[in-house]
């Protein structure tokens, strides 16, 4: 149970309060429905398939698993929330643009995202560790290949020295 | 260019912030919600929807059956035969019996649970065999047998010349159902227009197709269905007949509460109703010569159309084209049987019957090979079609360059493969584990073919400030085919990329250029502008030529210049305007129409492709011994694609084609039984994850094709229609054991 000072949620950096309606449900379903963010996407609804990969306290997760209710008062990132005031890209936007990692684009900005979390906590992650690190994002059209040169490319451009 | 090292994609911008809008997306004011109501049985008929309760519900807005259908209820792209709703009959699972629109998408979905049916439960039929027994109810309306389609091959004599034979092989293959598992599910948003037109912003792959569905369900007029295509999560053929239906159900919806309705399908009933890729039964009887020559084939096929046609004949007619592989040979008898059954129905898949067969011949090549005393390089250069040579359908091979010489070498170059091959450990086992390489070599038609009627339209249009407006008739799947057009059209005027626009049409806003199907986005749309851009250049040199003093055959497009080289001439913006003040738009329409083809339905003899793209794949694996599992180590491709656009996505085609093959090869099955989708989610149904996959390396050959206008030819299927015969010769090579059935499985007792 929580109080209703609780009932707020941070996305990209914006304070939400939620009525007693919107505190339950999804988070995919809150992002997509009632923000109108609608870069993360549904594409199982079961947390199989990554494309609904938001941030959460700087954590991947699968939106469309994530309640609601275990999301109050936590801080969301999502797709939109990486494109600086200007429209400036994040460098792993600029690396998948670069590499040729993106053909559909369905499960681009849940791969974004979990390539986020991984050089949130690694700096120089093998291909082998980016490869578990977006296991849980599947991608039908890429063979992947291009998408761990890019997050390979965007290691070297946030961390230089690493 | 927005980019580095030549990777060019309009789009990727959008893609990558998040922004790009797929049909799911989108949300309009007064947008009401549909979904559909599927049937619990298999097979039936008498069907009686109830639908009272459903419509009292809160926030319902209509309830609709296949009674409310105002124009046809069933359509195909083939046979009219796939209900839009069910009518009377059940044919199988993915059967919608009602559509429920509401002001919420919860409204819809709690009302749907009201629907009731009824209906007199049948024994399904559930395997082609049983479909073309003798006694068999027959399934299809109005037609005399479960036969959806038999396809033939004459040539020669093949039992005469197989009696000849020093080796006959006699083998049995069998492939599975697979799913096309495109990220994003079919999702349809249609708007009631005030002047009458009914429009469809889409998640499918043919936009005019879908406008046919659409406008046969509504009993209206082409030209009063106008389809916008936001862009496509995802399609691998399998976002034509279902994705249309969906379309079709929002329009009719749409019509019904008059106002926007959207309609988003689930994973699951996506997985449920969609089409899949055929599974085939394959029995092969090659004949070869002592000196290793593949001398004659008799070969049968059968394989499961499911409930309906979509097009079974077409995807059977490539099976039979490509059913001795790469190789010349002179004596070949081939049926190929398709059957209606209860199961969910097969159409398009990318590769498109060709993995099917390839997955037999390319074994078949190394089992021979391996009986002779050959290797599978040597079995493969004794046989494989060269420049000048006649294909199995008599087609005579000299329009372009006959290539698999080149592809098969630079495999061989870049795997080590004679040194890996001659190292593969053959059922015995250090350290636990077996290694092993395979490849696998192909031919393939690029474009229809015989098939079909096969021409692309293009429009250029050219603004005052000289920046263009560039429009073709194929359609974005997601492959970058709208980037390849772009760097097309920018290449023949010779004007930056900045400059261009591609205006994503309407089917209201350019004539029907065909389905970006069968390899041809690239070779057609790509083609078109180019035909459409030197008409544009030879109008302008006219115009021009008296302007600049020169003959307008001197007038050449270069560098952002139009003028004769080292003479006189404008700058590009400075020819656009004065076209203008000529008072002759910088316009122009074109056409790119494929060569002719020809074939004979009773022989399966003549020229069935224009051209042909050339490949060879090769993979490596690892096989534990304890388990029996299979551990892919590499896979490399190498591809005559004509010539390579866009380099980057030319290979991201090309990755991407291997790993699902992968798929085919090792992961996914469908798991249908009793004509239930087994596993109706990606929980489930296992697609290759980035740690079930190596780093996998391209090699792009060019030999620019004289037939195409951009001497480009193709890649999306090539690339997926190798793999799996050369991960179970990998396997083989490996274990020792033979795998003729789809998906791979090793079972450890036999590795001792
Ligand atoms: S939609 Fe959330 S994991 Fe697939
Ligand atoms: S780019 Fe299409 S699913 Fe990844």
């Amino acid at each position: 149970m929580s109080g209703d000072d609780e009932r707020f949620i941070m996305v990209n950096g914006i304070r939400r309060e939620l009525t007693g309606a919107q505190a339950e449900g999804s988070l995919l379903e809150y992002l997509r429905e009632e923000l109108d963010l609608t870069g993360a996407k549904n594409g199982c609804g079961v947390g199989a398939c990554g494309a609904c990969t938001v941030l959460v306290d700087g954590q991947a997760r699968r939106a469309c698993i994530t309640k609601m209710s275990s999301a109050l008062g936590k801080e969301i990132v999502t797709i939109e929330g990486l494109e600086g005031p200007g429209g400036e890209l994040h460098p792993l936007q600029q690396a998948f643009i670069e590499s040729g990692a993106i053909q559909c684009g369905f499960c681009t900005p849940g791969m974004i995202m979990s390539s986020l979390a991984l050089l949130g906590k690694e700096k120089r992650p093998s291909r082998e560790r980016i490869r578990q690190a977006i296991s849980g994002n599947l991608c039908r059209c890429t063979g992947y290949q291009q998408i761990v040169d890019a997050v390979e490319l965007a290691a070297r451009r946030m961390y230089p020295e690493a | 260019m927005n980019t580095t090292d030549g990777v060019f994609r309009y789009d990727a911008r959008a893609k990558a912030t998040g922004r790009a809008t797929y049909a799911a997306d989108i949300k309009l004011t007064g947008m009401a919600h549909a979904v559909p109501v599927y049937t619990r049985f298999v097979r039936a008929r008498g069907l009686r929807v109830e639908v009272e309760a459903a419509k009292a519900a809160p926030g319902v807005l209509a309830v609709l059956v296949a009674a409310d259908v105002s124009g046809q209820v069933r359509y195909g792209q083939i046979e009219p035969d796939y209900p839009v709703l069910a009518q009377d009959l059940i044919n199988f699972e993915g059967e919608v019996i009602a559509l429920v629109v509401a002001r919420t998408r919860a409204q819809a979905l709690a009302a749907a649970a009201l629907v009731v049916e009824e209906a007199e439960e049948l024994p399904p039929l559930l395997d082609p065999e049983s479909a073309l027994a003798p006694a068999a109810p027959l399934l299809r309306l109005g037609k005399k047998d479960n036969i959806v389609n038999h396809g033939k091959m004459r040539r020669g004599d093949a039992e005469k010349a197989l009696a000849g034979c020093e080796l006959v092989l006699d083998e049995r293959f069998s492939t599975q159902f697979i799913e096309h598992a495109y990220m994003e599910p079919e999702a349809a948003v249609a708007i009631p227009r005030p002047d009458g037109v009914m429009e469809i912003h889409g998640s499918m792959q043919h936009p005019f197709s879908t406008r046919r569905f659409v406008a046969a369900a509504l009993g209206s007029l082409l030209a009063g269905v106008e389809v916008f295509n936001p862009p496509m999560g995802g399609g691998f053929g399998g976002k034509d007949d279902t994705a249309a239906l969906v379309c079709a159900r929002a329009a009719l919806a749409a019509r019904a509460v008059r106002r926007p309705v959207k309609l988003v399908y689930d994973r699951e009933w996506s997985m449920r109703e969609s089409y899949k890729r055929h599974p085939y039964k394959l029995h092969y009887r090659a004949g070869f010569g002592a000196d290793g020559r593949f001398r004659a084939a008799s070969i049968d096929m059968l394989c499961d159309s499911g409930a309906y046609t979509s097009v079974t004949p077409w995807v059977n007619w490539r099976s039979l084209v490509q059913c001795c592989g790469p190789y010349s040979v002179a004596d070949v008898r081939t049926d190929v049987y398709a059957a209606a059954t209860n199961n969910v129905f097969t159409g398009a898949m990318r590769g498109f019957g060709s993995p099917q067969v390839n997955f037999a011949v390319e074994q078949l090549m190394d089992m021979a090979a391996e009986r002779l005393g050959l290797s599978p390089l040597e079995i493969r250069r004794i046989n494989m079609l060269t420049q000048d040579g006649e294909t199995i359908t008599g087609q005579k091979l000299d329009g372009h360059v006959v290539s698999l010489g080149q592809v098969l070498d630079a495999i061989v170059r870049a795997t080590d493969f004679e040194r890996k091959f001659a190292a593969s450990s053959r059922g015995a086992a250090r350290d636990g584990t077996l290694y092993g390489i395979g490849l696998a070599l192909s031919y393939r038609g690029a474009s229809l073919g015989a098939e079909g009627a096969d021409f692309c339209s293009s429009i250029v249009n050219c603004q005052a400030d000289g920046s263009v407006i560039l429009d073709a008739a194929i359609h974005e799947n997601g492959q970058g085919a709208e980037s390849v057009q772009m760097l097309v059209l920018a290449e023949e005027l010779g004007i930056p990329l900045e400059l261009i626009r591609r205006q994503r049409s309407s089917t209201s806003m350019i004539p029907d250029g065909g389905t970006t199907v069968a390899t041809r986005g690239t070779i057609m749309g790509g083609g078109a502008v180019a035909v459409a851009a030197r008409e544009l250049k030879s109008l302008m040199a006219r115009t021009l030529a008296p302007k600049l003093g020169v003959e307008s055959d001197r007038v050449v497009f270069r560098s952002g210049r139009v003028g004769v080289e080292g003479g006189p001439g404008l700058s590009w913006e400075e020819a656009v305007a004065a076209m203008f003040a000529e008072r002759i738009y910088p316009y122009a329409f074109g056409t790119f129409r494929a060569p002719k083809v020809s074939w004979d339905e009773e022989t399966g003899q003549g020229d069935a492709y224009f051209t042909y793209v050339y490949s060879c794949q090769a993979a490596e694996v690892e096989v534990d011994a304890a388990t029996g599992a299979v551990r892919l180590l590499a896979m490399t491709a190498a591809h005559d694609v004509g010539r390579a656009i866009n380099r980057a996505l030319t290979m991201g085609q090309a990755y991407g084609g291997m790993v699902q093959a992968a798929g085919m090869a090792l992961f996914e099955d469908l798991a249908v039984k009793d004509g239930r989708v087994g596993n109706r989610n990606l929980d489930r149904y296992k697609i290759p994850r980035a740690r079930d996959v190596p780093d996998l390396r391209c090699i792009l050959v060019e030999n620019a094709d004289p037939s195409s206008p951009t001497g480009a030819k193709g890649i999306g299927e090539p690339a997926i229609e190798l793999m799996a015969p050369a991960i179970a010769n990998a396997v083989y090579n490996a274990t020792g054991l033979r795998c003729r059935d789809l998906p791979i499985r090793i079972d450890p007792k036999e590795l001792s």
